[in-house]
Parts: C-alpha cells; sequence; structure tokens
C-alpha cells in the first residue's frame, strides 16, 4: 500500500503528472471572480465561501480522469489486479493519493486566496477546517465515478456528469459552514454532515469503486 | 500444487468464444497455446487470471498463484527501470530486483526513465516484473513480441530457468522458443460452436 501511495505521489510530481494542474484551476477561478463581480467587497464578501468551494471543487473534477485512466491504459490495473494487494485497498490508496496531490494542496491555498475574495476573518478558520475535511469526500466520490468510467474512451465528460450530483450534498454542507462561520451563527450542523459524508464515503467506497473496477476489467 | 482447468467455457464480449477447454499444467512444465488470431487465448489467460469469470468450468488454482503478463506492460513512462520493477517487486512483497535485471539484460539501461526506452527494451522490462512477483505460475501472453531474435533467447532462458526451480509456463505465443520440454495446446478444437449471445451474456456488465 506505502509503495503504490509513493509511486502515485512521485507520478504526480513529475513531469506531466498533473500536479499544478488543479492548483492553477482554482487560482485563476478565485482571481477572475473579483474582476467579473466587480471591486464591491460587501458583495465579494458575501459571495467568497461560496465561490471558494465551487471552484475548489470544479479545481478536483478536473483531475479526477487521471485516478485510474492512465494506469487502465497501460495494463497496470490488470496487473494490479492480480496482484497480492487487494482491490479495495488499491481504491482506497489511489483516492488517497488524489486527495494529498488535490485536496490538500487546494485547502491550503484557499486561505490565500480567500484574501482577494475579501472573506470576512471569521471565514478562514472554517474555510480551511471545512475545506480539510470535505475534500476527502471529494476525492474519494470521484475515485468511485472513474472506476465507473475506467474502460471507457474519452470517458471524462461522463464522469462528471456522474460525480457532479454526488458532489452536492459535501457542496451545501461545506460551503453553509464557512457561511455559517462568517456570520457568526451556529456552525455545528453542517459541519457534522460534512463530516458524516466524508467518513461514510471512505467507509464505503472503496469497496464500490473495487467492485467496478472488475466488472470493467472483464 | 498444480494448475488444472476442466471443462472451461469462457466468452469474450458476452459471446462465447471457447467451450469445454481442459488443461492441466505441472510444476516444471510450459504450455504453449496456439490458435488463430481471435480464437480467445489472451480471455483464456485473462480467465485463468482471475481477471474474468468463466461461463462455466473450473479452474484448480487460486489466483494468489499466479503471474499474468498481458500485451500492455504497465510501464510508468516517467519512472526509471529501476523505480518501476522496484515498484512491483514491493507490491508482490519480495525484496531483491537486481536477480530480475540481470536477467532480461537490464542493468546497463537501470537508471534511464522508461519513456526512452525502445519498444523492445519495454517488453524486457514487463518480463523482468515476472521475475521479482516470486510466484510460480506465469500466464504469459504473446510474451516475444517486439523482441529480438537475442532477447527472446534470453527470455526463453529465463523461463527454462523458472521450469528448472518448479515453477510453470502458460503461454499464448505465435513463435517457437525452443524450451524442449514445452508442450502444445490448439485451441482449434475447443472452438464455441455458435455465436448466438450467451445466456444472460449482456447482463453480465451488471452482474
Amino acid at each position: 500500500m506505502t509503495a503504490l501511495l509513493l509511486r502515485d505521489l512521485t507520478l504526480a510530481l513529475r513531469a506531466g503528472g498533473g500536479f499544478g494542474l488543479s492548483l492553477a484551476f482554482f487560482l485563476i477561478v478565485t482571481i477572475l471572480v473579483p474582476f467579473g463581480v466587480g471591486p464591491e467587497g460587501g458583495t465579494l464578501g458575501r459571495i467568497a465561501p461560496g465561490i471558494l468551494w465551487v471552484g475548489a471543487l470544479l479545481a478536483c473534477l478536473l483531475s479526477l480522469d487521471r485516478i485510474f485512466a492512465l494506469d487502465h491504459e497501460d495494463g497496470t490495473l490488470d496487473l494490479l489486479a492480480t496482484a497480492p494487494i487487494p482491490l479495495e485497498t488499491v481504491t482506497a490508496t489511489k483516492a488517497l493519493a488524489h486527495w494529498l496531490t488535490t485536496g490538500l494542496p487546494l485547502t491550503l491555498a484557499a486561505p490565500v486566496l480567500g484574501v482577494l475574495l475579501n472573506l470576512p476573518v471569521p471565514g478562514f478558520f472554517w474555510l480551511t477546517l471545512s475545506l480539510a475535511l470535505g475534500t476527502p469526500a471529494l476525492s474519494m466520490i470521484g475515485a468511485f465515478g472513474a472506476a465507473l468510467t475506467v474502460g471507457l474512451k474519452r470517458g471524462g465528460l461522463l464522469l462528471s456528469l456522474l460525480v457532479l450530483p454526488l458532489y452536492i450534498p459535501t457542496l451545501i454542507f461545506g460551503a453553509d459552514c464557512v457561511r455559517r462561520g462568517v456570520e457568526g451563527l451556529p456552525t455545528a450542523t453542517p459541519f457534522l454532515m460534512l463530516v458524516g459524508i466524508t467518513l461514510g464515503s471512505i467507509a464505503i467506497l472503496p469497496f464500490a469503486a473495487a467492485a467496478a473496477i472488475r466488472v470493467n476489467l472483464r | 500444487m498444480e494448475l488444472t482447468v476442466t471443462d472451461l467455457s469462457i466468452a469474450r464480449g458476452g459471446l462465447p468464444v471457447l467451450t469445454g477447454v481442459s488443461l492441466r499444467l505441472g510444476p516444471g512444465r510450459a504450455l504453449v497455446l496456439r490458435g488463430p488470431n481471435g480464437i480467445g487465448k489472451t480471455t483464456l489467460l485473462r480467465t485463468i487470471a482471475g481477471l474474468q469469470p468463466p461461463l462455466s468450468g473450473s479452474i484448480g488454482l487460486p489466483p494468489e498463484d499466479i503471474a499474468y503478463a498481458g500485451h500492455a506492460d504497465g510501464i510508468k513512462p516517467t519512472l526509471s527501470v529501476t523505480e518501476n520493477l522496484r515498484f512491483w517487486a514491493r507490491i508482490f512483497g519480495t525484496g531483491d530486483i537486481a536477480p530480475a535485471l540481470g536477467a532480461m539484460d537490464l542493468v546497463a539501461l537501470a537508471e534511464r526513465p522508461a519513456q526512452s526506452l525502445s519498444a523492445g527494451q519495454k517488453r524486457r522490462l514487463g518480463l523482468a516484473r515476472l521475475l521479482v512477483t516470486g510466484r510460480r505460475f506465469w500466464l504469459l501472453d504473446e510474451p516475444t513480441v517486439s523482441l529480438d531474435v537475442a532477447s527472446v533467447a534470453l527470455f526463453a532462458g529465463a523461463v527454462r530457468a523458472h521450469l528448472a526451480q518448479g515453477g510453470a509456463a502458460l503461454m499464448a505465443t505465435h513463435i517457437d522458443l525452443g524450451i524442449a520440454e514445452a508442450e502444445v495446446l490448439d485451441l482449434t478444437a475447443f472452438r464455441a460452436a455458435s455465436a448466438a449471445p450467451a445466456p444472460g451474456g449482456f447482463d453480465e456488465a451488471f452482474a
């Protein structure tokens, strides 16, 4: 498992690994929005939690098809399926590697980019916390979607359409958590829902993704 | 422990391609599968490797004893030869990759990124992976594609050494590897009679 994790991280960081893509996309979104919306600080601050969460979600979506498609193309997935580690471990590990190269950098970059959107000060804590606990669900759900579409040529479109509705609960509770944090309202309900979705995804989806890969390898 | 396949029927894309295939493969033996393109050699090997379920029949060997090498070698272009091989050695829980590098004449290429290898050199790296799996039953699908004469001899030597250590190899290949003890099984005799969809064939995708 460590071997697979280290290999995926190495591949992501080497040339052509697509590590910077999500981060660059996130940066572009948060830089462009103030130009589009206008410089009025109150408006920006009000929509900042939603924009930051939507940006992070779309940035995450951008890199999903790499999770299994490359391994399928060069035959690695066939060989991993016959290797001594269970396919459930493979899917969970690859989702973890995706989170470490996408979700974690997005979480760390979000507070910096929040400044550009005039995010009110109490929001920074909740933004970082909700992204840190919500993006693992995005990676795991995305890995499941990637597993469903792994055999398809140009499956990226289908993958986005499949995954998008599954991302919506995470987006709603994640952005709501930040918004309530900004307004000084109690955040317990959206926060617990967000964590619940993440934990549920991590518990169930590695098995679902492994089952989907087994069907697609036939 | 031997590989026994009893009355196996297999399908590709929901259509039965081979029926009633039976074979036995004991330690130290090699069996070469022959047959025209499309007869189902790859499908048979994938079924025995546990990558797809058979229509009927049984396979008397757990997939955990099998190392499968398909058309694609599973090589990452941005990793070096050593990194590629060490990854598989760690996945299969075996330690030393030096003998595998030596056996496939890859020592001089060890630090080269895999994307700069020629097709034949990539193939040799893919076959070196078999040596680090530590598994006894090798399933080889066209192992000699893009290998030159010297590399084919090198590979035949590796297979022979594997057989001598009590291993076994089941391979689909069109060329003669010059392994004297290899038996040949012609699959033409097992071709499925009808091209009609298997019972419930298309439901398989949703099973």
